[in-house]
């Protein structure tokens, strides 16, 4: 099925909900045409997605996939790779999703480093509950929440990545089809945990960090001097505050995925019908 | 002296107090003697009392006892810790040459063994072995022969090299010899031999060994006391047979981690105890929803909160019988002893998948940390049957497709058993939600199609209920007006119990309960008894409560909830003054 498999056979018959104008359709298309473009099909590709606007990629992609409960989707995801390698698996998520509920998850699923994909759309607000801060608001945005601002320094989840020893970090702007396809394929192509933070617009909400100021402000690393296996490099523009990249910031080309580093490489789903052979010998242990 | 043994060695934490226990409760098992085995042990890594405690017989041995015949003091405390269990006959080996157990004072008739471990233990090679010395001076007080010692040594040290395990033996004959030639009366104890072979394990190792049999190879969890052993045995074991156990950073990725594995197909389990049952609560209506078979194995201790993590309690029933926001099909089953534990986590997998499901597997802290013999008969590998449920394979995909050819796994059958395509079955792609859904998987608010989905998911529990065997285990007098009922690891301690009670020509029946739910109707049971204890490690009586429910009458409930475990000699006393009491707690 693989060679004629086209984008939209990634897609559901169901229309999304979003808010029209919203980010996370580029967002949607561009991890389909990657997830097409790597030669991958509905039928070996798994989806996980948490709560929120970013949790409803499940419904509208036609691919396996669970909706899970809020910010464990990463974990989810490991399961379902470690269980088996021969999956497509890709994470979504949002701000609130990842970086705040699941932050804990989003440091350990980095360092774990298993082969995946894991995309964040990034509005940097609460949508589906109706525009309350989120860990990537700016510190003086005003939300029903936080009247004057949360007062509070935004999460840097490039940084953290970066920190956590990431071996694939990237961000890209959900509008730019492009551009934002081309490096989710290739977080998707990466041996290892491929994060790309998206700026994933919400039109509703956010009236800061809108189409225009992403437009205006953005510098894509591709127009840029940027070796993206210079770790040092990586970290200097990664800890920009004044600068909102598009582009593959730091990749680990020597990166080794989890399952390899623990020799894993059959389909657990596959067991014989009764106790496997050898298991005699671990009631022998006992003796 | 009766051939039922009770013996401890008791000291400070990180004096090695487990490993000589499990040394010498490995000679007993390789001599043909059975074993049962028991902790008392505080949450903290050194200092602070602990003990070992092995009761030992050439009968089964199914519970602790309050007797202590031979006790290892490496410490004063040891012996005040023990004061009620000790007796006229007890023979207490201690090191008097060690300045702080010099003047320790011998209470009442009991013998007193002073034994230079130490010293004897730097003559044989080192004073790492003074535990060592005191197993052999143990050998000789009970004439046990010495070389079903040796055997256990060669096993524990085996792999350090030949040099350690020959010092070992020589420091446990010079414990031995000693005793031979300073003390020259007879003591009581003799122990026999036989010739039958048994294995000796935990609660937490047969859980671990029962899912490897079954055919699991994804295991996440986090560290938690009791729980952990289940993890560290199946840590370098599963991936023999091509699994992994991953240690996740808290119990909510744990149980998702296996959630995603379940999905891929995998047969999978967490395992944790009471603070991470909390954890993981919010995940275990996703698991029921969205359909996966997942095991989840609650190794309960002493709560509320951190409570006694080191203390045995039944306080979680309530927890796995109705934890979580709304409602959820779930089975929750409760291994009564170390065997079981094997059985019964073979079971929960079958459960899961047949009914792709939630399967609590509810141990104890009392089972997960007690080591106790078998007849490896019990762990018969050949007898595990796998029941992998409804997995569509690709030619049965069409048989479940709406008209528009989409697949739909959670079709409204009438058993409630959906059909399961395991990922990469081709055209069976679909997606799986914590939200209500309709066949296909997707969201819906429809009312007709909430209920359909609500009654199609509890269907399940009542195919289950027709097709499995939930019966209790019947001990006792199957005559006997007098009903006692317990579920989990009580059943040893109650069954010898019985024996207490037939002394006293007390009769009694007794069912003990390895499903909390679905569970079996005891209603007439119930109501055909004069007299009906729930016995259960827990303040409030769950069980009761629920027994009390499904039955609608008032039971009586024998309780113990200081964090530790019943005895059976207590026990006989509490139920005979149940039996005579008018009182029924409302």
């Amino acid at each position: 099925m693989s060679s004629e498999v086209r984008f939209t056979d990634f897609k559901s018959d169901k229309q999304p909900t979003w808010c029209p104008g919203c980010g996370d359709f580029g967002t949607m298309n561009g991890m389909m045409k990657a997830l097409a473009n790597t030669g991958n099909d509905p039928d070996n590709t798994f989806v996980v997605a948490g709560i929120g606007c970013s949790g409803k990629i499940g419904t509208y992609m036609h691919s396996y996939a669970l909706h899970g409960v809020h910010g464990r989707a990463l974990p989810v995801g490991t399961g379902v790779k470690l269980a088996n390698p021969d999956l497509e698996v890709m994470v979504a998520g949002g701000d609130g999703d990842g970086y705040s509920i699941g932050a804990g998850h989003f440091i350990h699923a980095v360092r774990r480093n298993v082969d995946m994909t894991y995309v964040v759309m990034d509005n940097r607000i609460y949508g589906l509950t109706k525009g309350q801060a989120s860990p990537t608001s700016r510190e003086d945005f005003e939300t029903s929440t936080t009247p004057e601002g949360p007062k509070q320094p935004p999460v840097n989840p490039l940084a953290l990545a970066l920190s956590a020893g990431g071996s694939f970090i990237a961000q890209s702007f959900s509008t730019d089809a492009q551009r934002h396809t081309e490096i989710v394929q290739k977080a998707i192509e990466h041996d290892g945990f491929g994060f790309v933070n998206v700026f994933s617009p919400c039109v509703t909400f956010n009236d800061v960090d809108t189409y225009d100021y992403f437009r205006d402000s953005i510098v894509d690393l591709a127009d840029e001097d940027h070796d993206p296996t210079d770790r040092e490099a990586a970290k200097e523009r990664i800890l920009d505050a004044d600068k909102e990249y598009q582009g593959i910031l730091y990749q680990n080309e020597e990166s080794v995925p989890y399952s390899d580093l623990h020799g894993l490489d059959s389909n657990m789903a596959d067991i014989p019908d009764g106790a496997p052979e050898g298991a005699m010998d671990l009631v022998r242990e006992f003796y | 002296m009766p051939d039922d043994l009770n013996w401890a060695i008791g000291g400070e934490a990180g004096d090695g107090i487990d490993s000589t226990g499990k040394i010498f409760a490995q000679a007993l098992s390789r001599a043909g003697r059975h074993v049962f085995t028991s902790k008392d042990f505080a949450s903290r890594i050194r200092g602070g009392y602990t003990a070992y405690k092995i009761r030992s017989s050439t009968d089964r041995v199914e519970s602790v006892v309050d007797r202590l015949d031979i006790l290892v003091a490496l410490t004063e405390r040891t012996i005040d810790e023990n004061l009620d269990e000790l007796h006229d006959d007890s023979v207490i080996i201690y090191d008097g040459e060690r300045t702080e157990m010099e003047d320790v004072e011998i209470p009442g008739d009991m013998t007193g063994l002073s034994v230079p471990l130490q010293r004897l233990a730097e003559e044989a090679g080192g004073a790492i072995m003074q535990n060592i010395v005191a197993l052999g001076a143990a050998c000789e007080v009970t004439n046990f022969p010495i070389e079903n010692l040796d055997s256990a040594l060669e096993k524990k040290f085996g792999n350090k090299g030949e040099s350690i395990v020959s010092n070992n033996k020589e420091a446990a004959r010079k414990g031995q010899e000693f005793v031979a030639e300073e003390y020259d009366y007879e003591f009581d104890y003799d122990l026999d031999t036989t010739d039958n072979d048994y294995v000796l394990l935990n609660g937490d190792e047969a859980i671990g060994m029962g899912a490897i049999a079954a055919g699991c190879r994804f295991y996440a969890g986090y560290p938690i006391t009791p729980a952990t052993d289940v993890m560290e045995y199946l840590t370098g074991r599963i991936e023999q047979f091509g699994g992994e156990v991953v240690q996740a950073e808290d119990e909510l990725s744990a149980i998702n981690m296996a959630l995603g594995a379940a999905r891929a197909g995998a047969r999978s389990m967490t395992a944790t105890s009471g603070p991470g049952i909390d954890l993981m609560t919010e995940t275990f209506g996703l698991v029921a929803t969205s359909e996966t078979p997942l095991v989840i194995a609650d190794v309960m201790r002493s709560g509320p909160s951190t409570g006694m993590p080191t203390k045995q309690e039944q306080g979680d029933l309530n927890m796995t019988l109705y934890g979580g926001h709304g409602e959820i099909p779930r089975f929750v089953v409760a291994p009564t002893n170390v065997g079981e534990c094997f059985q019964k986590t073979v079971e929960a997998f079958n459960l899961a998948e047949k009914y792709q499901t939630p399967v609590f597997l509810l141990a104890d802290l009392s089972m997960a940390v007690t080591e106790q013999t078998f007849e490896p008969e019990v762990f018969d590998m050949d007898a595990v049957e796998i029941d992998r449920g409804k997995i569509v394979d690709d030619d049965e995909v069409e048989a479940w497709t709406d008209e528009r050819d989409r697949f739909q796994p959670h079709f409204s059958t009438a058993d409630g058993i959906s059909p399961r395509a395991l990922p990469g079955t081709e055209n069976a792609a679909h997606m799986s939600t914590g939200l209500e859904h309709n066949a296909l998987g997707r969201r819906t608010e429809d009312t007709d199609v909430r209920i359909e989905q609500v009654d199609k998911r509890n269907r399940k529990v009542e195919t289950a209920k027709e097709e499995e065997d939930w019966s209790p285990r019947e001990f006792g007098d199957p005559d006997s007006d007098n009903l006692v009922i317990s579920w989990g690891s009580n059943e040893g301690a109650m069954r010898e119990a019985l024996d207490y009670l037939d002394e006293e020509d007390i009769d009694v029946r007794f069912l003990s309960v390895p499903y909390i739910f679905p569970r079996p109707d005891l209603s007439d049971e119930i109501d055909a008894a004069d007299e009906v204890i729930v016995v259960e490690c827990n303040e409030s009586g769950q069980f009761a409560d629920v027994l009390e429910h499904d039955a609608l009458t008032r039971v009586k409930r024998v309780n113990k909830y200081n964090g530790v475990r019943f005895k059976a000699d207590e026990l006989a006393d509490e139920i005979e003054a149940a039996l005579q009491s008018e009182e029924v707690r409302a």
